[in-house]
């Protein structure tokens, strides 16, 4: 049926695919830690990611620090605006209708992109691969870096599942997340778990902002056209399964890769045919085992 | 321990050493009052129930002891602290575990893990092996998630995981609420032992026979403040001045 697709076109989207998907299985990672203990859908998410990658180009441009600090340094300061946002904005926002927090935080990604925008212009900026040439796999040409962002970002992506699944932080986590309140009369401090919730979810996105620097150009707008696709990842994995989120976040990335090989002109459309058809067969989530609501 | 209580006729007496004392505590839902000036004390070791009908401000009282209603006023002085103010978090760490009635158990989380969240607040809690020797069914099932034990045993992990805590005064809310007469019976039995070994306990019932089985005095509560107080020997000498209250 499909005699005339190469073996090396196929497997090289597949990997083409694992790389996106690392991504999305990154960012929706973090997305659905933020949704299941604060019950906000940070629609700043994109802007965070961007603001990870112009943190790293503006660490090398001004300061000249280069990749592997800022792989620390730039998740960190953007975990920090985070804390700041949660703290300002978002806590007095709590309680209230999640609609709330959906605008205020879509409105700071508009204002941090119009910002950045104003600043350093619509072109995209370039960043040095910091591990220049590749490696021949036969039927097609990896780059190191490339093999480096999978890498990372199952390390990332297994390391939080851990701490969340097998720890006893993780366990205030989940806890919190189903009854804050009981929570808080074991004396556990609900409100700083949320800071730091919200804090390393957006220290997430910053993070693969920063493993996004050499590959895409950095861009004010390089946050919010990948957080459609995010979206759609978390709405097909469920807002409530940090492994469901990693899980699609891959899968939809090789879907779509694999979409480009078989019928090219359906690549950019084929997650929100997924996303309808799961939002038709199964509203909770594939992964979720909790009830929609 | 609890001789000096057990001298007192009444709840009116005082003799200066209250572990938690309630003055004039009115709180709020939203913009509705449901408390009207609630006045009690517990002295140490002391076990005291709060007794009345659905929705007389039982479990707002320990609600909002515990800081999760934080519209109130008046004072709650424990240990000579007033937790008017206090955040919930704050008033545990001061040695305050809560029960709640709907009993909370974690699903997210083994047994295991809903009885080892509560983090050690204070030195004097029970250890790992007395609670299980306590609660021998826990142990059992250490490794099931929380919610798939039966309703006895899931008031009794929500019993035992405030008992590590190191917290002294327990607000146990209505924990023989919907269970088999049996295991009604067994949690009497734990409650006995726990004040046995020194917890002071107040407990929210509506269980007159089973409140009668474990306390040393009641508050009889309603409309949002206390109508009447009477210690076991007086309930036990006229059980018909209580069912006029409850209305049974």
């Amino acid at each position: 049926m499909f005699d005339g697709i190469s073996t090396q076109l196929l497997l090289g989207q597949i990997l083409i695919g694992l790389i996106n998907g690392s991504f999305y299985a990154m960012l929706s990672m973090g997305l659905v830690i933020i949704f299941g203990m604060m019950h906000v859908i940070n629609f700043t998410h994109g802007a965070q990611y961007m603001l990870g990658a112009f943190c790293a180009w503006l660490l090398l441009n001004y300061l000249g620090i280069g990749y592997w600090p800022s792989l620390v340094l730039a998740p960190l300061a953007v975990a920090l605006f985070g804390i700041f946002l949660e703290r300002v904005l978002l806590r007095p926002l709590a309680g209230l209708d999640h609609l709330y927090s959906l605008l205020a935080t879509y409105a700071v990604a508009l204002i941090v992109e119009g910002l950045v925008r104003i600043k350093y212009g619509s072109t995209g900026l370039p960043y040095d691969n910091p591990i220049p040439g590749g490696v021949n796999l036969g039927f097609m040409f990896m780059p190191y870096y490339r093999l480096w962002v999978v890498a990372f970002s199952v390390v990332t992506c297994v390391g939080t599942w851990l701490l969340i699944d097998h720890t006893k932080l993780g366990a205030y986590l989940r806890a919190a997340n189903e009854n804050p309140q009981i929570v808080q009369t074991f004396g556990i401090n609900v409100p700083k778990l949320m800071t730091l919730t919200y804090g390393f979810g957006v220290g997430l996105a910053g993070l693969c902002g920063v493993l996004a620097a050499p590959i895409y150009q950095v861009s004010p707008s390089m946050g919010s056209s990948l957080m459609i696709v995010v979206f759609a990842v978390v709405v097909i994995g469920g807002m409530g399964s940090i492994i469901g989120a990693v899980a699609t976040g891959y899968m939809l990335g090789i879907v779509e890769g694999l979409t480009k090989v078989f019928y090219p002109e359906a690549a950019s459309v084929v997650i929100f045919l997924f996303m309808t058809v799961a939002l038709y067969l199964r509203p909770q989530g594939i992964f979720s085992g909790r009830e929609a609501n | 321990m609890n001789s000096g209580a057990q001298s007192l006729a009444t709840g009116e007496t005082r003799d200066g050493e209250t572990l938690l004392e309630v003055n004039d505590l009115s709180a709020w839902y939203a913009e509705s009052r449901v408390l009207h000036g609630m006045a009690f004390d517990v002295r140490p070791g002391e076990l005291l129930t709060l007794i009345g009908r659905n929705g007389a401000g039982k479990t707002t009282t320990l609600r909002s002891i515990v800081g999760l209603l934080q519209k109130r006023t008046g004072a709650i002085r424990f240990e000579g602290r007033d937790l008017v103010g206090m955040r919930p978090f704050e008033i545990a760490r001061l040695g305050i575990g809560y029960c709640p009635e709907e009993r909370a158990i974690f699903s997210s989380l083994s047994v295991k893990e809903n009885l080892f969240l509560p983090p050690v607040l204070k030195p004097g809690g029970m250890t790992e092996a007395e609670i299980f020797e306590t609660f021998p069914n826990l142990k059992a099932r250490s490794a099931s998630q929380g919610t798939k034990l039966s309703g006895g045993e899931q008031q009794m992990l929500a019993i035992a995981r405030i008992l590590r805590t190191g917290a002294r005064l327990l607000l146990l809310d209505e924990p023989s609420e919907g269970l088999a007469p049996v295991v009604v019976k067994e949690i009497g039995g734990i409650i006995k032992r726990l004040k046995a070994k020194g917890f002071t306990i107040i407990l929210v019932e509506q269980n007159l026979r089973f409140a009668r089985l474990v306390a040393d005095r009641h508050v009889v509560v309603e409309n949002g403040k206390v109508v009447d107080r009477m210690t076991n020997a007086e309930l036990a000498a006229d059980m018909n001045r209580v069912k006029s209250y409850l209305g049974v």
